[in-house]
This record gives C-alpha cells, sequence and structure tokens, in this order.
C-alpha cells in the first residue's frame, strides 16, 4: 500500500516485478526499432547479420541510408514546415486564448471553454474529414461562382495546417492558462504604478513569466504535429509529411532504413520532450 | 494526585485499579533511521484512563514514537504492550489503538455518517447496528444528527470532533493524538483543550496525545512526557514538571522562564552563592544540584517568581534584590509582563502583578526586582 | 474594464478563439452532418434524406464493424485501466523524489515518439520472422515460425500500448493528491488492503478513471494505424472504413455519415462517463 504500512515482502516482491515486466513492455518495441537500425540486412527483423552504418550513410542500392534517401530527406522538411506553422499559430492563438480566459470576465465564457476543449474529444480522422468536406465544399462552390481554382483549400499542405492547428491549439491553450493563472497581477500593477503603460507592461513583465509555457507548448506542439497521423491522413496532398511517407513505406514492405529513421525521431523526440518538461519548472 | 514521588510516571488517578495492566507500556523503545537515532530507549507506563501527553520541540522524534505504537513505523528495538499484549510485528489494522491524525485525515469522498461508520464497516457490523452506534457517537461528541453531511459542511471544531467519534466509535484501549489542535485558530485552541480533557474524561479512554505546545499538555495532562532528542528528559503531572523541572532543558521549554548565565561562588548545604556572568551576585536554594564552587551552571526564573517594587524597604534581607529599569511594558491582558534592565545590562522578564498597583509603570522608571532562593531552578550549563 | 481601449482589447482577444472554433470545428461539423443527409441522385445531383444512414444499418457488415470497433474499443479501456492503475499507484504513493521522476519520465517518453515508429517496434516483435517468433524458435518452444499478427490480440496489445500512458497520466495525478494519512487512517480504523482500495483509494481516483477512460477510449476509437498495421487487412476497424469510402471510393456522402456516427458514438460515451461520474468536461479535460 504505501512504505509506512507492513506487507508481506512476497507481496512487494511480485509488485516490484510487475513494475519491471511492465516497463520492460514500454521499452521493448523502441529498442528492437532501434536495434535493427544497425542490422547489416535488408529486412528489419532477425537473424542479426552483423553491424552496419549502411541504413544511415549508405549510398549504394540496397542500401541507401536515411541521409542520402530522397524521399524521407523531402518528407522530413514538409513535416518540419508544417510543424513550424502549426507550432506558431496554435502558440499565437494560444497566448490570446489564455489571456482571455483568465483575465476577462463575459457572458458565455464556460460555453465558451467547453467548446474550446472539444477538439480533444472529437477523434483525429473525424477532424480531418469534416475540414475536408468543408474546405472542398467551399472551395466548390467558389470555383462555380468565379471560375478560378482555389488550389489552397484543396486537400495540400495548407489543409493539413490546419486540421493539425485545429487541435493542437487546444493543448497549447490548457499548458499556457495554468501557467498565466499562477501570475500575480499584484506585480503588473506594479509595473503600472512605476509608470509603465500597459502594452509595456505585458511585454517586459507578463510575457516574461509565459515564457517558459509558450516555450514548451511551442515544442510540445511541433512534436504533436511531426507524429500527427489521422488528420493528416485525411488532408494530404502531394506533399506528404514524414509520418505519411513512412506509413505507405511500411505499406510496401520495410527496410531498415525505416528502422534508422525511426531511431532518428526517437532521439530528438526525447530531447524536445524533456526540453519541454524542464522549461516550466525554471522560475518555478 | 499525592504520593506520586516514588514512581512518578505511575499516578494513579482516584480510582481503584482492578486491572494490573497498565493500557501502554514502552520497554527500551528505539527507533534508528539512516544514521540517525529518532527515539532513544524510551520506557513509560500509561495508566488506565489517563491523559498522557509527550511534550517537545519539533524533530525530538515524538511524531516517531507516536507512529510506533500506532503501528506505521516498526521500532528498532524493545517492546510495545498494550493491555499487556506485545504489539511487536502487529500490523496497524490489527492494534486495539485508533489515531487522530494532525490534519484530521477524513476521508473527503465520504459523508460524515460513512466516516465514522467506516471502522464498524471493516468489522462487519450489521447495518442498522452501524447505523445506531454512529448516530450515538455523534451525539457524545455534541454532534447529532450530521450524519448525512459532507465533510466539508463542517467547521474545523466539528470536524475535530468528528475524528474523535470516528476512533471512538471502535472503543479502543488508546487513543492517539498527533498535534490535532495544531491547525485551529488560537481562540477554537483555547476552546478545544477543554473539550478534549471532557471528552477524555467522559469516554474514560486512555489518551495519549503528542504536541510541540507546552500549555495544551499543561491544561490538559495527567501526566506530561518532556521529550528531547529522541529522550524522555522527565514524566510527571503538570505541576511537577513546571515548578521541579529535573533538567535544564524541561525549565527552559516547559513555561517562560528567565536564563542567567552565572558560575557557583560557594556552596553551603542545599544554599548555593552564584555570581552571573554579568558580576551580579545571587542566593539559590537548590536541595540535589550537585554542583560544586567554580562550576558554569545556568539560573532559570519564572516570570511571576520575582516581585517588582517601588522601594527596597519592604524586602527581607536573604533575598535577591536588585534595582533596574524598565525597559519595555509588554501589556497582554492577564499575561501582561514587565522587562527590566538590571545594572549589568541584562534583561529581565516580570509578570506585572495583577493588583493594578504598576499599571502606570513606564519606560524608563526605576524599580526593584526581588526573588525568592528557592524559586530559582539551578542546573549545570551544558558543555559546549 | 469598461473603457474602449480595453473592450477592443478583449474583441481583439476573442478574434482568434472565434475564428478557429467557429471556422475549423464548429462549422466543418455541421457541414459533415449536412453531406451525410445528401443522397447522390445523379452526376452533381443531391436530394435530402438519411438514406446514407439507412445503407449502414441495412447493411451488416457495416454496422458489425462499427460495434465490433466500439466493444474492442471498450475492451482496451479496461485493459489499459487493469494494467496501469498498478503502475500509477507505484510511482504515486510508492517512490519519492528522484526515483518517481525517472520513472514518469520512462512512461513518457515512449508517448513522445510517433505511434508509426510505436507500431513498427510491434510489427518487428510479433511478425512472422520476427524477433519474438525467431526467439521462441531457437529456444526450442516452438518448431517452426509463428504469426503473431495480423490477429485481434495483436490489435489489443498495440492499442494498450499506444495509450497506456493517457490512463496513467491522470491516474498519478489523482493519486498523488491522496494524502499518505487518509489511508493510514484507514488502516488504523481495522481497514484491510482490498477494503481500503474500495472505500478510499478508488473514490479518491475517481476523476483521474474518468479521464484516462475517456481519452483512452477516444483514442482506441479513433484510431487507425494500430488496427491496419497489427490487425491486416481485415482487420475490420471502423475509421479503416471511413478512410475507403472517402479516399478509395470516393464516396463522401456515405463516408460523412460513418463519420457522423463514430463522432456520435464517442461524445455519447464521453457524455455517459462524465453523467456516471457527476464530473464536468472542463474538470476532466482540463487537468491534463
Amino acid at each position: 500500500m504505501i512504505p509506512t504500512i507492513p506487507q508481506p515482502s512476497f507481496t512487494k516482491w511480485c509488485y516490484r516485478a510487475y513494475v519491471t515486466v511492465f516497463f520492460v513492455y514500454l521499452a521493448l518495441p523502441l529498442t528492437v526499432v532501434c536495434v535493427f537500425a544497425f542490422n547489416n540486412s535488408v529486412f528489419p527483423s532477425p537473424p542479426w547479420e552483423g553491424f552496419t552504418l549502411a541504413w544511415f550513410f549508405g549510398t549504394e542500392a540496397p542500401f541507401i541510408g536515411v541521409f542520402h534517401e530522397r524521399s524521407i530527406l523531402r518528407a522530413i522538411g514538409t513535416s518540419a514546415f508544417v510543424a513550424i506553422w502549426v507550432s506558431a499559430l496554435a502558440v499565437a492563438v494560444g497566448t490570446c486564448n489564455a489571456f482571455l480566459f483568465v483575465r476577462h470576465e463575459f457572458r458565455g465564457k464556460a460555453l465558451l471553454y467547453m467548446l474550446m476543449l472539444l477538439p480533444l474529444i472529437i477523434p483525429g480522422v473525424i477532424l480531418g474529414i469534416s475540414i475536408l468536406v468543408f474546405s472542398s465544399t467551399i472551395a466548390n462552390t467558389l470555383e462555380d461562382a468565379t471560375g478560378l481554382w482555389f488550389d489552397g483549400m484543396r486537400p495540400g499542405l495548407p489543409l493539413v495546417i490546419l486540421g493539425q492547428f485545429s487541435f493542437i491549439t487546444t493543448f497549447a491553450t490548457l499548458v499556457i492558462t495554468a501557467r498565466l493563472q499562477k501570475f500575480d497581477t499584484s506585480l503588473e500593477e506594479a509595473a503600472l504604478n512605476l509608470g509603465a503603460t500597459k502594452l509595456g507592461t505585458i511585454r517586459q513583465i507578463t510575457l516574461p513569466f509565459l515564457m517558459p509555457a509558450i516555450l514548451a507548448s511551442a515544442i510540445v506542439s511541433i512534436l504533436m504535429s511531426f507524429e500527427n497521423f489521422n488528420t493528416t491522413l485525411m488532408l494530404v496532398g502531394s506533399d506528404s509529411p514524414l509520418t505519411i511517407t513512412m506509413f505507405d513505406k511500411l505499406k510496401q514492405g520495410s527496410t531498415p532504413v525505416l528502422n534508422a529513421v525511426s531511431l532518428l525521431l526517437i532521439v530528438i523526440s526525447a530531447v524536445l520532450g524533456l526540453i519541454s518538461l524542464f522549461f516550466p519548472q525554471r522560475k518555478g | 494526585m499525592k504520593g506520586h514521588h516514588a514512581v512518578p510516571f505511575l499516578t494513579l488517578r482516584g480510582c481503584v485499579l482492578t486491572d494490573t495492566h497498565p493500557d501502554l507500556v514502552c520497554r527500551d523503545l528505539t527507533k534508528d533511521f539512516d544514521g540517525f537515532r529518532a527515539v532513544d530507549n524510551v520506557s513509560f507506563e500509561v495508566p488506565k484512563g489517563s491523559f498522557f501527553s509527550i511534550l517537545g520541540p519539533s524533530g525530538c522524534g515524538k511524531t516517531t514514537l507516536l507512529r510506533m505504537i500506532a503501528g506505521f513505523q516498526s521500532p528498532s528495538h524493545g517492546d510495545l504492550l498494550i493491555k499487556g499484549a506485545s504489539m511487536i510485528g502487529v500490523p496497524p489494522n490489527k492494534r486495539p489503538v485508533s489515531m487522530v491524525f494532525q490534519h484530521l485525515a477524513l476521508f473527503p469522498t465520504m459523508n460524515i455518517g460513512d466516516n465514522v461508520g467506516f471502522g464498524l464497516r471493516q468489522r462487519g457490523v450489521g447495518r442498522n447496528d452501524i447505523a445506531r452506534r454512529v448516530e450515538a457517537v455523534l451525539e457524545r461528541v455534541g454532534l447529532p444528527g450530521v450524519s448525512a453531511r459532507r465533510i466539508d459542511q463542517l467547521s474545523g471544531g466539528q470536524k475535530q470532533r468528528v475524528a474523535i467519534a470516528r476512533c471512538m466509535v471502535l472503543e479502543p484501549d488508546v487513543l492517539l493524538l498527533d498535534e490535532p489542535l495544531g491547525a485551529l485558530d488560537l481562540k477554537l485552541r483555547e476552546h478545544m483543550k477543554v473539550e478534549l480533557k471532557s471528552l477524555q474524561a467522559a469516554f474514560d479512554t486512555t489518551f495519549v496525545y503528542i504536541t510541540h505546545d507546552q500549555s495544551e499538555a499543561l491544561v490538559m495532562s495527567d501526566n506530561i512526557a518532556v521529550m528531547n532528542h529522541g529522550r524522555f528528559e522527565q514524566i510527571g503531572p503538570p505541576h511537577e514538571v513546571y515548578h521541579n523541572p529535573d533538567t535544564a532543558f524541561v525549565a527552559g521549554f516547559v513555561g517562560d522562564a528567565n536564563k542567567i548565565d552565572a558560575t557557583v561562588s560557594s556552596v553551603d548545604g542545599p544554599k548555593l552563592t552564584l555570581t552571573s556572568n554579568a558580576g551580579t551576585r545571587m542566593q539559590v536554594e537548590a536541595a540535589q544540584s550537585n554542583l560544586s564552587a567554580g562550576q558554569a551552571t545556568q539560573i532559570f526564573l519564572r516570570p511571576e517568581a520575582i516581585e517588582l517594587s517601588k522601594s527596597s524597604d519592604s524586602f527581607e534581607s536573604n533575598q535577591n534584590v536588585s534595582k533596574g529599569t524598565v525597559n519595555a511594558v509588554l501589556f497582554n491582558g492577564a499575561n501582561s509582563s514587565v522587562i527590566v534592565r538590571d545594572p549589568a545590562g541584562n534583561l529581565i522578564s516580570v509578570a506585572m502583578p495583577q493588583t493594578g498597583s504598576f499599571a502606570e509603570l513606564r519606560e524608563g522608571d526605576e524599580v526593584f526586582t526581588c526573588w525568592r532562593p528557592h524559586k530559582a531552578r539551578c542546573y549545570p550549563a551544558p558543555q559546549v | 474594464m469598461t473603457s474602449d481601449t480595453s473592450k477592443l482589447g478583449f474583441y481583439l482577444l476573442l478574434a482568434p478563439i472565434f475564428l478557429w472554433l467557429v471556422l475549423l470545428i464548429i462549422l466543418p461539423h455541421i457541414g459533415l452532418f449536412m453531406v451525410s443527409i445528401s443522397e447522390k441522385i445523379g452526376p452533381r445531383e443531391y436530394q435530402t434524406g438519411f438514406g446514407n444512414y439507412a445503407t449502414f444499418f441495412g447493411e451488416p457488415l457495416y454496422w458489425r464493424t462499427f460495434a465490433r470497433t466500439a466493444i474492442m474499443s471498450i475492451l482496451a479501456t479496461a485493459l489499459t485501466l487493469i494494467l496501469g492503475f498498478p503502475i500509477a499507484y507505484y510511482i504515486a504513493k510508492l517512490t519519492r523524489g528522484r526515483t518517481k521522476t525517472t520513472l514518469f519520465l520512462m512512461c513518457m517518453i515512449p508517448f513522445w515518439v510517433s505511434e508509426l515508429v510505436r507500431t513498427f517496434g510491434w510489427m518487428i516483435l510479433l511478425r512472422e520472422t520476427g524477433v519474438i517468433s525467431t526467439t521462441l524458435q531457437s529456444l526450442g518452444l516452438i518448431s517452426g515460425p509463428v504469426e503473431l499478427l495480423y490477429n485481434d490480440a495483436a490489435i489489443m496489445v498495440g492499442l494498450v500500448y499506444t495509450s497506456i500512458l493517457f490512463m496513467i497520466v491522470p491516474l498519478v495525478t489523482t493519486l498523488d493528491s491522496l494524502d499518505d494519512s487518509l489511508i493510514e487512517a484507514g488502516y488504523d480504523l481495522g481497514g484491510t488492503t482490498t477494503s481500503i482500495m474500495r472505500e478510499i483509494v478508488i473514490p479518491h481516483a475517481m476523476p483521474g478513471i474518468v479521464s484516462g477512460c475517456i481519452v483512452v477510449f477516444m483514442l482506441s476509437l479513433g484510431n487507425y494505424l494500430t488496427p491496419i498495421l497489427l490487425g491486416g487487412k481485415d482487420s475490420l476497424w471502423f475509421t479503416g472504413m471511413i478512410y475507403t469510402q472517402f479516399i478509395t471510393r470516393f464516396n463522401w456522402e456515405f463516408g460523412s455519415a460513418l463519420g457522423f456516427l463514430l463522432l456520435a458514438l464517442s461524445s455519447a460515451i464521453v457524455f455517459l462517463g462524465l453523467k456516471m461520474s457527476r464530473q464536468s468536461l472542463s474538470d476532466t479535460m482540463g487537468r491534463t
């Protein structure tokens, strides 16, 4: 139960064994993905054929490494482009929302807050198709009316960005709102009292206080965007982000180059994730 | 309360005991944590139906001691008996003791009736029986008909009583209380002291109460153990602990006292002549101080043991009289005091006489202070 | 607050959230519903009606897949709760300081990695030529290769793996806030491990259990990758069916109807979960 309650050592031992097995279960898939990135074989499966770095740096078929595989490099670029847009938009809107929910009282605030949470409970696939249907309908109507083409409203990167933005913003809002709630407004009053302007106060006092949360939510947004699949799948056009490219390759039959990409993703995600956790801890 | 000198911790309260076992006995109880001894060879007995307090500063080991009695810590060695049966190895849910936690630990997910009935449900008591007994115990603590209410609908003092009812419904042999008044505001705390004492008398159950607040211990207890650095410095009834402290720690911790560092000049039987570090000579009567000439000592003098006077005429010759100036008057109703600066520059706290004759005293006034040699307590100074 | 500048500031703050929610959430879902109730009667000719929904209920394959997806998701949620609760309890109540942080991070790291990578890992482990099959053969426990992929158990393993963090995090948060002295008080009053779990720990953890279950259920219901990759082509998962209607068959009207049904089911379960535990969406979701 808790350390101060005496328990039979057998029970304690069983409990620890279960916890250990659980963490093995957690680590196992990621471990094999990483290990087989270094296997000198064209299939990411046993037997172990020896160590190689060819799946990272190889240039000759069939051993074409990540850093020379055009389609993957392009997909990484696409993902990064999408992620940066999504992150910037989500953090900007999230910060506005935080100020709106913490600093303002208005009619329908509770309703608006609930609406803001809705994207969390809408399955990603549904979010994707609803935006797809809506934008296509508008594009059709506009094209019928004007005779012009509206490619931006057809499946493609702009829609992917909007689709991911539509639910990642909720997370950014929650993180930044939580931080702003901890802010002691008397600090702002002190700054105003000392002669600062209203905007100057927000820029010099409030935003620096929010910065850890803003950075953390920016990183989390990038991570979520990078790994999003369901919404993206429905909105993607000819330029596919990394997860879609990998999915297509995986369906065709995988080579360890996918393991190599995954290894890079694991390392980068873990580092970004850890950074996002430690940002808010600084300065309380 | 007479005749306790032979075995100070076996004080009996009027009633005749037929039970040969005291409710709680600790023998050489010791608890070691990594490289640190929290409780050091503590032995004591608590007779049935008495109110026993363990008083000490925070970190003295009193909480560890209480948790050992409850069963949440196991002693490193020593024995612990409740009604004559050893509790070593008995888990907390099988011990005939109940505990009122520091923050009460009332279950917020249950209403008051379910909280109080929790222990009975664990024993498999029938539903109707539980309802009846819960209502009965709530009535005894003065809260009839609150069963259906939520915990957060109660005031601090009412929560206190529910926590006690939750334990008392199980009719434990010993009730442990872990500073339960600490979270209350001053006024309520004063009130609850009296109430706890009368509840204890009404239930006639053995209470073991730990606190760092000496006034709580003095008001409520039949016996007090003063604890410091894991050891018991003294066990005795409140007036004994207050008037005849065994050690310098007890003298300083229980009640207010002026502490004067001094050196023994001469010894004449129980009569000692001391010279304070500032040079003032003092007469002290101390029967068993075991002090010898030249030894460094600490003198403890209660503020109410010192008399104030505007002239030195009224004092008898064998008293310690000195002239001083009023440094400050601290008005606090019945507890008002005067800080007097003696010629050597030391500040002495003196209780303001209740007669009102010094109501006009102002800072800078000259006064005489006087105390009788047997009023002071003298202990060897701690080795530095 | 009534000055013109602060009014202007208020509307400036209101504009982004308004645009976001109206243009990307509310209108698209209304649109989705409108499309789902339009039936195609000719090229670019539509009429309003519930024909798409009638098709769904008329064809056993569709509603059976729907029911199967729902039941598997409920099962996955229950499994996740049963497997995750002891871990959350261990982290929250039996570890302190650095160990606690480390264990918590070890739980989180797999979930910062793309779901695709995690599923890929399970494929390497489970397939016929995979790690587990090969290991069992070399240990002499089985004579030939075994295919562990492409069955419901594989889907279940993947679903639990994918969503268990979303169970553990809210559970750890609520269990952390349970004061140890309440458990001690339970013992002191004669409670046993079972009765304290039932009467004190679980009622206290209820908000965490509800929010964990809701999130895990939704993630399972809306999952596409895991059933497709671990369950194979015949995995019969409802999202797969929506994808087929939209992308392969290009039958958006019917696809929208399916999508709307999925949304209705997930909303209904969330609503029921909140009602049963008497919680509000803000309390439950806001805590993440």
